[in-house]
């Protein structure tokens, strides 16, 4: 349960191996131990990241999630739950792929789309299913602002993500009055091993602060977070920009 | 269970108005209705639900089912000779008092609200301004109509399934639905109270006060002005007393000498902004409050609303905290452990976290409940606004009154560490035994059950 004053006993972290999941494990273990749950592809890092969190005083257990794999959430949001409540869950799975290749290769396309919005989809049904019967919970769920207005420069990603964002958003107020809420969160370009190796953008922010905008989203009882905050502004202007200049931006 | 007709879940918080949780609520009659909703009872569980006084969410259920025990509330026998009474658990002291005040009956223990049923009163083992004396309210009872997960109604006690019993009391309905209580009452001759006021000018004066003249009252309770520092760190007003016999009372009374009304209430409106009690209004209220309390007062006749009740003679008075709600941190050190308290009183004093009310009591012995709170010592309980900061304070204080040997309080208690929680109550491991005994499907469970893994 989340308590009176916030704090949270459980976390489940779909993508559990994200520079973001793992900053936000970190931002809520400096507050109090409580139970982690990393959903993720089996690898060296998802071990490595369980032992982190075990070292930071996590109660920490590990569940398969595969998102090309269709039946893979009705299971893992299943295993997640056997081991009691889920109080956040938070969605952080995704790729950003090569906006060159994605021109032309439909297959690497749709693949993209797979992962960032079909098995995005199914996770919050899932999710939504599970916590709707619990009465309680948030579901945080990574958006970004490539999604507010799609860009040119990488309009396959940034569909995926408008998407997802638009599913996430229209789930939150479908749950409204059930005890659980959406927490969807929308970040500028974040310095992570997602983006690396790609040049800065403004506006740019790390896991650390998504983290931070997370946690405090989470006890605020929020539906929407920008990060930094001033992108909410700054996407609201894009988002009026006429057509015609907007397909002209150099981005 | 989507059974036929069943209403929409609504969302339920405690006294503190904090952490709602939506849970299908069912009014309970008899012992049929809600067996028939145990036996029904969907993987979220059951748990029965009083008056809501609890100021956590103890009478919380997300996802699941609620008994709404208020309607339970039938007097079944009232025995003027030995002065039980046998009443079904979803009776308030409220309505206890206006039947039996006039008969020269008192309730064994009454908490600063009559607004509690005895079902609650039980669960939570309350205790009063006469524990030092009186104990808490399951030691006044002679036994208790238990429905259990497997639909079965036991009569426990003290002397019958003591083990039950005790995990009932204070168990905070986990073990099942208390349906009938019979009680043994105060006997009173008139509805005053005599009391003796002390005020004094710091920690040290008021617990030597304590410790030195308590037993010559019944009942004794003090409040603390938690926001004054330094030198006036504890300053209080101690009100003491006991019920006055007739032949004290003005002639005038005597004649009626256990007439009582309960108190007129007014409402409290859901309009109170967020911060409105601050470190500084709280500060003008409590500077007010000392200084209009006599220094020394000797027996001064009170209504049973106004020694014990104060409170309530405002209806909703927990909305004065604002729509964040607000915690009572209200914890028990054992005798030695006034070090502890003190430095706790430092802690908030420094902290800038506004209580509006303090209250510190000095404890009698314990009892054999597994999750009874009281143990001879301190008690300290304070008020304090929902307001950023807050857990990682009680988070700290909880680590001291640990270390003390001391406890917080479930019934009031929304946030304390479960690991730590484990460490206040060493008993709970036999609490949860008896739970697999009679009730191993886990059917009764609430918020509070779920979070700390009772």
């Amino acid at each position: 349960m989340i308590d009176a004053l916030g704090s949270v006993g459980s976390l489940l972290l779909v993508g559990g191996t994200s520079d973001i999941a793992v900053a936000t494990a970190r931002r809520y273990l400096a507050e109090r131990p409580l139970r982690i749950v990393l959903a993720a592809r089996e690898t060296p890092r998802r071990a490595a990241v369980a032992e982190e969190l075990r070292a930071a005083g996590g109660q920490v257990e590990v569940v398969d999630f595969d998102a090309d794999d269709p039946g893979s959430p009705a299971r893992m949001v299943a295993a997640a739950a056997a081991g009691g409540d889920i109080d956040v869950a938070v969605v952080a799975f995704g790729q950003l792929g090569d906006a060159d290749r994605l021109r032309t290769d439909s297959a690497a396309a749709a693949h993209l789309a797979q992962v960032n919005y079909v098995a995005a989809v199914a996770v919050g049904t899932e999710l939504a299913v599970r916590l709707r019967a619990q009465g309680h919970g948030v579901v945080v769920a990574l958006s970004s602002v490539a999604g507010e207005r799609v860009r040119k420069a990488n309009y396959v990603y940034g569909s995926t993500k408008a998407g997802m964002d638009g599913f996430y958003s229209g789930l939150g107020d479908s749950l409204a009055g059930s005890g659980v809420s959406v927490l969807v969160v929308r970040p500028g370009f974040v310095r992570s091993k997602m983006t690396e190796g790609l040049p800065d953008a403004p506006l740019s922010t790390t896991p650390e602060a998504v983290a931070e905008a997370i946690v405090a989203g989470v006890r605020g009882g929020r539906h929407t977070v920008w990060v930094p905050g001033a992108m909410r502004w700054v996407m609201s202007g894009l988002r009026h920009t006429p057509r015609a200049v907007f397909r002209r931006l150099p981005f | 269970m989507a059974e036929h007709g069943e209403p929409a879940p609504v969302p339920l918080t405690g006294w503190g108005r904090t952490a709602a949780t939506p849970a299908t609520v069912v009014p309970v009659r008899t012992a049929d209705d809600a067996a028939a909703v145990l036996r029904a009872a969907t993987p979220r569980g059951v748990v029965a639900r009083g008056l809501a006084r609890s100021y956590n969410d103890a009478a919380q259920n997300a996802g699941g089912h609620v008994l709404d025990m208020t309607s339970a509330d039938r007097v079944l026998d009232v025995d003027l000779a030995t002065g039980e009474i046998e009443v079904e658990a979803g009776i308030s002291l409220d309505r206890l008092m206006d039947l039996l005040v006039p008969l020269g009956l008192f309730v064994p223990v009454t908490p600063g609200t009559r607004y509690v049923t005895v079902g609650g009163a039980v669960a939570a083992d309350i205790h009063g301004k006469n524990h030092h004396v009186a104990g808490t309210f399951s030691e006044h009872v002679v036994h208790l109509d238990l429905l259990t997960a497997d639909g079965e109604v036991r009569r426990i006690g003290p002397d019958s399934d003591p083990e039950l019993f005790w995990a009932t009391a204070g168990g905070m309905g986990l073990t099942g639905v208390i349906l009938r209580a019979r009680v043994r009452m105060t006997r009173i001759e008139s509805s005053r109270i005599l009391v003796d006021t002390d005020r004094t000018p710091d920690l040290d004066s008021l617990l030597s006060l304590l410790a030195g003249t308590d037993h010559l009252y019944d009942y004794s309770v003090a409040w603390i002005d938690c926001v004054a520092r330094g030198t006036r760190m504890g300053r209080s007003v101690l009100t003491r007393g006991r019920f006055a016999r007739r032949g004290e009372l003005p002639q005038a009374q005597q004649a009626d000498p256990l007439r009582y009304a309960g108190s007129v209430k007014l409402g409290a409106p859901d309009l109170f902004p967020p911060g409105l009690l601050n470190p500084a209004t709280v500060a003008a209220f409590n500077e007010v409050w000392y200084r209009k309390s006599p220094r020394r007062k000797r027996d001064q006749l009170q209504s049973i609303g106004a020694f014990f009740h104060p409170l309530d003679g405002v209806r909703n008075w927990n909305r004065v905290y604002g729509p964040r709600g607000f915690v009572q941190y209200q914890f028990v050190v054992p005798d030695g452990g006034e070090e502890t308290m003190r430095r706790a009183l430092e802690r908030i004093s420094r902290s800038g976290h506004a209580s509006f009310l303090a209250v510190l009591k000095r404890f009698g012995a314990g009892n054999p409940g597994m999750l009874s709170f009281p143990m001879p010592g301190w008690t300290l309980a304070l008020d304090i606004p929902v307001v950023g900061g807050l857990a990682a304070l009680l988070d700290e204080l909880d680590e001291l009154v640990a270390d003390a040997g001391g406890r917080v309080y479930l019934a009031k208690d929304p946030r304390v560490r479960p690991e730590v929680f484990e460490r206040m109550y060493p008993r709970l491991e036999a609490f949860r035994d008896v739970r697999r005994r009679v009730d191993p499907a886990g059917v009764l469970t609430s918020d509070l059950a779920r979070r700390l893994s009772l």
